[in-house]
């Protein structure tokens, strides 16, 4: 994975970058770099939990939107009670605290991941792709039918979850949070692809029949792949939602779960740093050709098409080589 | 009683609309082996240029065609250009891929009608409602949308079970190697099946256009319900793309039509309003997951 010369190199910047960001935005007197750049860890580290399914195991989940989505409504109502000083479902009240609230995402949202995955994963190849679209499809409708929390407008809130030591209203400060937490998540992704568990991973992409035939049960490495991954997009959209202070049923919608997969491929499909990559040229793109035209869907659907017909190593292939 | 017997009257109509999708969608994935997420954006074009030819003509027995003929050659052009590359490639490829097609086609979209949603009118001479089951006036124009549907699918069978090219499907659909290894000019068949395919969605799209707002985006939603069919009734197989888009097509209207009324009865009205709303949009992802559980390769499985 980090191997080579050239791509300790590479890693070594994208890691200066990430710390160095928010005194370089001062620097250049470029203030909306850090927005962008806490909306490139988020994505990223969404992309990373993805990445386990697609790069390493060779599941193409497209309902990865649906455990980023449930992070974020886990914030969401959680703020919500708290302001309301009602309890959710009449049981247990409102939260705001990070310690509290961030843990409980990621729980609800790989919960969420070991349910569907058990059921998705007793199919393979399109209609693995499709099932999983459809059950975050489900979650999307449900989600947009709830009125009390907002249905299709969304849910708002007042403030970010409570950290110690750390404002909430400095964006800076939420920035580190961030980096740090796709760090963390970096470092899990690197000693989970080294270890037995991810060489079960890389062995059923390979051949599953393979794996069934030196005796595992590839079902359970792979529901567990999905649930951890299901998880780490719950952390992510729990960031998100701290981000914005804002959740909708948009961040469940499909749309969401095949940016995330054009993450992972632009990238680079099953690397460390991919991710990072994928996420910082998604957003970057979207933010340039959104200032440029309105009609920047116009430009970006060919670029994603052309990337996928000829840049097939992604940017992590193009930057550190193969 | 007679609200069931219409209900049941438009889940037939619905299901007819997913229908001609999803014929054209299990084709082109039992032949060529792609997954195609833009062909809801030929069910768009083909709403959109139908729509404006009936406004400017005042003739919808020239819209429908143009809408058809616009859908046809904009997937043969694509089939050509870009689809082409991606039979080859794994699935993945092909979803992102065609993911970028879709946010292309509703942006060209967009700049050439505009984000306004269009309708268009009902043509006179398929305006009003006949009462063909005492005490059940329907609406005309629905039925013709059946009939064509059932003309549609008649054709269809004929066209597969009949002919030569028919033969050549299905053959295809069963194992494309040996088609291609026996001679068969697979690259022409490839170009046919798919501007078939892509007539039907446009055929689809334009006959929805007096029922629907005609906007952007109106293929992305109708695409997930006609890969809920597909997966249902199997990939590839024709049968189960109509059994799939009749299952489909009722139980999203009959649970629309009639799901908040029973929730009323345990619960708020508003509630049950919105959560029925909610809980009709999830039924058919419901069933798909049932007969994925029960049967994973769908209830007809076209490869053997």
């Amino acid at each position: 994975m980090v191997e080579t010369a050239r791509q300790r190199l590479v890693a070594a910047i994208l890691v200066l970058l990430l710390a160095a960001l928010p005194a370089l935005a001062s620097l250049l007197a470029m203030p909306d770099l850090i927005s962008l750049g806490t909306q490139v860890a988020i994505y990223a580290i969404a992309t990373v939990g993805l990445n386990l399914l697609i790069g390493t195991t060779g599941l193409p989940s497209f309902g990865h939107a649906a455990f980023f989505g449930l992070g974020g409504y886990v914030v969401g109502i959680l703020a919500f009670h708290a302001a309301e000083d009602s309890a959710v479902f009449g049981l247990f009240p409102g939260a705001t605290d990070a310690w509290i609230v961030w843990p409980l995402a990621i729980i609800i949202a790989a919960l969420a991941a070991l349910l569907i995955g058990a059921l998705s994963l007793r199919t393979a190849g399109v209609s693995f792709i499709m099932i999983t679209l459809a059950f975050a499809q489900m979650l999307f409708y449900l989600f947009a039918a709830l009125k009390t929390y907002g249905g299709d407008d969304g849910l708002g809130f007042r403030r970010r979850n409570a950290l110690p030591w750390v404002s909430p209203r400095d964006d800076v400060a939420f920035y580190y949070v961030c980096a740090a937490a796709l760090l963390l998540v970096l470092a899990g992704f690197h000693l989970v692809a080294r270890s037995r568990f991810g060489n079960v991973l890389q062995g059923i992409r390979q051949s599953e029949r393979r794996m069934a035939a030196i005796g595992l049960r590839s079902y359970r490495y792979k529901l567990a792949a999905f649930t951890l991954a299901g998880g780490v997009a719950g952390l992510a959209g729990a960031l998100q939602a701290n981000m914005l202070r804002f959740v909708s049923p948009d961040m469940l919608h499909w749309t969401t779960s095949g940016d995330f997969m054009v993450m992972v491929v632009l990238g680079g499909t099953g690397t460390l740093f991919g991710p990072v990559l994928g996420a910082a040229a998604m957003v970057l793109l979207q933010t340039w050709l959104a200032q440029w035209t309105e009609h920047w869907m116009i430009v970006m659907g060919p670029l994603l098409v052309a990337v996928i017909l000829l840049a097939r190593r992604g940017l992590w292939g193009a930057l550190a080589g193969k | 009683m007679t609200l069931l017997l219409e209900q049941v009257l438009n889940g037939l109509q619905y299901g007819v609309t997913l229908f001609l999708l999803a014929a054209g969608l299990t084709l082109v994935f039992g032949i060529m082996g792609l997954i195609n997420l833009a062909h809801g954006s030929l069910y768009m074009i083909g709403a959109f240029v139908a729509a404006r030819t009936q406004a400017a003509t005042g003739s919808f027995l020239l819209a429908v065609p143009a809408g058809m003929a616009a859908a046809a050659l904009t997937g043969m052009a694509v089939e050509a250009t870009i689809l082409r590359r991606l039979y080859a490639r794994d699935h993945l490829d092909q979803v992102l891929a065609t993911f970028g097609l879709i946010l292309f086609f509703n942006e060209v979209m967009a700049m050439l009608f505009g984000r306004q949603p269009m309708m268009a009118p009902i043509p006179d001479f398929l305006s009003g409602s006949v009462t063909f089951i005492p005490g059940v006036p329907y609406p005309v124009y629905r039925l013709a949308i059946i009939a064509v549907g059932v003309l549609v699918a008649g054709g269809l069978y004929g066209l597969i079970v009949h002919t030569r090219v028919g033969m050549l499907v299905r053959a295809g659909a069963t194992n494309r190697d040996m088609v291609r290894a026996l001679g068969v000019r697979i690259g022409l068949l490839y170009t046919l099946v798919f501007g078939l395919g892509a007539m039907l969605a446009g055929l689809s799209g334009a006959m929805v256009g007096p029922l629907l707002s005609v906007q952007v985006g109106m293929g992305d939603r109708i695409l997930i319900s006609t890969f809920v069919v597909i997966v249902i009734g199997g990939l590839g197989s024709i049968r189960g793309a109509l059994v799939g888009a009749l299952l489909v097509g009722m139980i999203d209207t009959l649970t629309r039509a009639f799901l908040p009324g029973l929730l009323r009865g345990v619960m708020a009205a508003a509630d049950a309003d919105s959560i029925g709303a909610g809980l009709s949009s999830m039924a058919a992802m419901i069933l798909m997951a049932v007969v994925l559980m029960v049967r994973p390769r769908g209830l007809f499985p076209a490869h053997g």
